[in-house]
């Protein structure tokens, strides 16, 4: 079995790959993707925290009293990856929209050639 | 209490009936957006007697289960009726403001169902009580601002609000990293439950660490000083209304609010290290900073959101203190601000409406066109460089002797300097635009229609007249309750699952 803590460094760095493509590439189209990368490190995080090895649904059938020694599985972080899942598509969604309209209006998806405002 | 999902049902429902409707007559999206924010300022009223107690509410019935919340909790106390206040009210003026403000862009139908997205949004996130709530009330938020910002769609707005995405978006996964190790070192994303099992591994490196994520996560949303960068392209870039409800309000409930909830209600502000002190450091940069960069300013609507960075800098500077004093002073602060910003906001609006400019080099002499919006700029202005008795005034009074009483002389003094560093460029503002001699471009410009000018009026009036909130009978109603929650510190998980 792989050392469980191996999988979080991994993840943390995968995270830290997308932070760097936010603050370090100069194409709009590799910034959402740097953005994307840590949203799903995130996901995977958190997933990850919320598993129990040999853990059950916590679901109790017919009212009956489920043995005391089997291990409830918590849904709150897989509904919450869900969730964040979704939001994620929504904030992607508007951030390639963004990026193409930007490309209409400036012709490029260098963000050095784009800087109408500054001050 | 049964009235709380209200003010998250009550706009996300005008917002979804909105598109429907305006196919149908184009005066509909005007109408229900303001009946909308109007029945929400009411209601938020209504709460205020409510303030003193602590109120739940169980989504879908799932109460407490030997005192460990299993459903999801909505929390109402102190705190939150003010900060409803705050969104509601400020919400209804822009609403009012936007029904002829909005008719020089295209669609308002769209328009008004984003603003009630994000009034729930924010309603939402003041009344969550536990973390999952609060991120997908907060992301809404952002995700409404974010097309609100580029409503205009011109390249500027464009540009602006690709900015503002991608450091939200980086703020949002900061936060949400620091909520998957909360919940790894809590079992629990309910911020009461969470606070008693906090209490007992208080100042381990995992909770300092959580507390780093989440710091950095909100003052990006707050815009504090080195995390500025996006606030200064993104707020002028907005609509006017839009402008205002983001300086008046946005930064306040997604980046100061969560983090008095956060810090001070749920980790104990003394256990996580020196937090005070970075509170007093990002406060005083933010101030100073933020001041001296809106000296420079050509375009007033920069220059207003340079400023909303100075002034929030007070807020947290004050939070940083940490004295009863100065948490009353940062509360009241937090309201003026945004009573204040919000009307300079909607003055800059009113001014783009008739000349259609917003450069301080080309306008001037406004006063003899525009004379309501001319007044009340003068009251916004003079209210938030802290001339007495208007409302400003107060607010950096007490949070200025709350710096002294602490002890921190040279900070307070650095505070007075700024005030009247904020002083000079506002009345930069009102010689440039207001006063001097009227261009030849502008000989035809009008005053703004009827509902612009109601909207600032009522804002210009509770400038001034804000000091009263601080009299000692009335801040038991409204301030001291919310004073109470912040001093109660970890309390607020006693309070919120005893009762």
């Amino acid at each position: 079995m792989i050392e469980s803590q191996w999988v979080f460094v991994l993840a943390i760095l995968l995270f830290l790959i997308g932070l760097y493509g936010v603050l370090v590439k100069r194409n709009l189209i590799k910034i959402v993707i740097g953005l994307m990368i840590m949203e799903y490190a995130i996901n995977l995080v958190f997933a990850l925290i919320g598993y129990r090895s040999e853990g059950t649904s916590p679901i109790s059938f017919n009212g009956a009293e489920q043995n005391a020694a089997a291990i409830f599985v918590d849904p709150l972080p897989q509904a919450l990856v869900l969730t964040a899942i979704v939001i994620g598509l929504g904030t992607t969604a508007l951030l390639v929209s963004f990026a193409v309209r930007i490309f209409e209006k400036y012709d490029t998806f260098d963000v050095r050639k784009i800087r109408k405002l500054r001050g | 209490m049964n009235l709380l999902p209200l003010f998250v049902i009550m706009p996300l429902g005008s917002a979804f009936l909105l598109p429907v409707l305006n196919r149908l007559w184009k005066g509909f999206p005007s109408w229900i957006g303001n009946i909308a924010t109007a029945f929400l300022t009411g209601l938020s009223f209504w709460v205020i007697q409510y303030a003193a107690e602590t109120k739940t509410f169980a989504v879908g019935g799932w109460s407490l289960a030997n005192n460990i919340p299993i459903g999801i909790i909505m929390v109402m106390d102190g705190l939150t009726v003010l900060m409803l206040l705050v969104v509601n009210f400020i919400g209804f003026m822009a609403t009012l403001f936007s029904v002829n403000y909005m008719e020089h862009y295209t669609d308002k139908g769209k328009y008004f169902t984003l603003f009630l997205l994000m009034i729930a949004g924010l309603n939402g996130v003041v009344l969550a009580g536990d973390l999952f709530n609060l991120f997908v009330f907060l992301e809404i938020t952002a995700i409404a601002s974010y097309s609100l910002v580029a409503f205009g769609v011109g390249a500027e707005e464009l540009e602006a609000s690709f900015k503002y995405q991608v450091l939200g978006g980086t703020a949002s996964a900061f936060i949400l990293l620091g909520i998957a190790f909360f919940y790894h070192a809590t079992g629990t994303l309910n911020l009461a439950d969470a606070t008693n099992v906090i209490a007992g591994k208080s100042g381990s490196p995992e909770i300092l660490f959580i507390g780093t994520l989440f710091l950095v996560g909100f003052a990006l949303k707050a815009a504090l000083m080195p995390f500025h960068a996006w606030l200064p392209d993104a707020h002028p870039s907005a609509p006017a209304p839009i402008s205002a409800m983001l300086s008046g309000v946005v930064i306040k409930v997604l980046g100061v609010y969560t983090l008095i909830r956060l810090f001070f209600n749920v980790f104990g502000v003394d256990t996580i290290v020196s937090f005070k002190e970075i509170l007093l450091f990002l406060g005083i940069l933010s101030m100073v900073v933020g001041g001296f960069l809106a000296l420079g300013q050509k375009d007033f609507k920069r220059l207003l959101a340079y400023s909303s960075i100075s002034q929030i800098g007070y807020v947290i500077f004050a939070l940083g203190i940490g004295s009863s004093l100065a948490i009353l002073g940062a509360l009241f602060y937090l309201i003026s601000h945004a009573v204040f910003k919000s009307l300079l906001f909607l003055n800059s609006g009113a001014v783009v409406y008739a000349t259609d400019s917003r450069d301080l080099n080309k306008l001037g002499g406004l006063y003899q066109k525009m004379p309501v919006t001319t007044t009340t700029a003068m009251v916004g202005s003079l209210s938030i460089s802290g001339l007495p008795p208007m409302g400003g005034f107060w607010g950096k009074l007490v949070i200025i002797l709350a710096a002294i009483e602490a002890g921190h002389h040279i900070l307070a003094g650095i505070a007075v300097l700024i005030s009247i560093v904020t002083l000079a460029y506002y009345l930069k503002v009102l010689r440039m635009v207001y006063f001097g001699v009227l261009k030849k471009a502008f000989q035809n410009i009008r005053e703004v229609p009827f509902l612009m000018c109601f909207s600032m009026i009522v804002l210009a009036i509770l400038s001034i007249g804000l000091g009263i909130l601080l009299l000692p009978q009335v801040r038991d109603i409204l301030l001291g309750p919310a004073v109470q929650v912040v001093e109660n510190g970890i309390d607020y998980a006693k309070v919120v699952l005893g009762g």
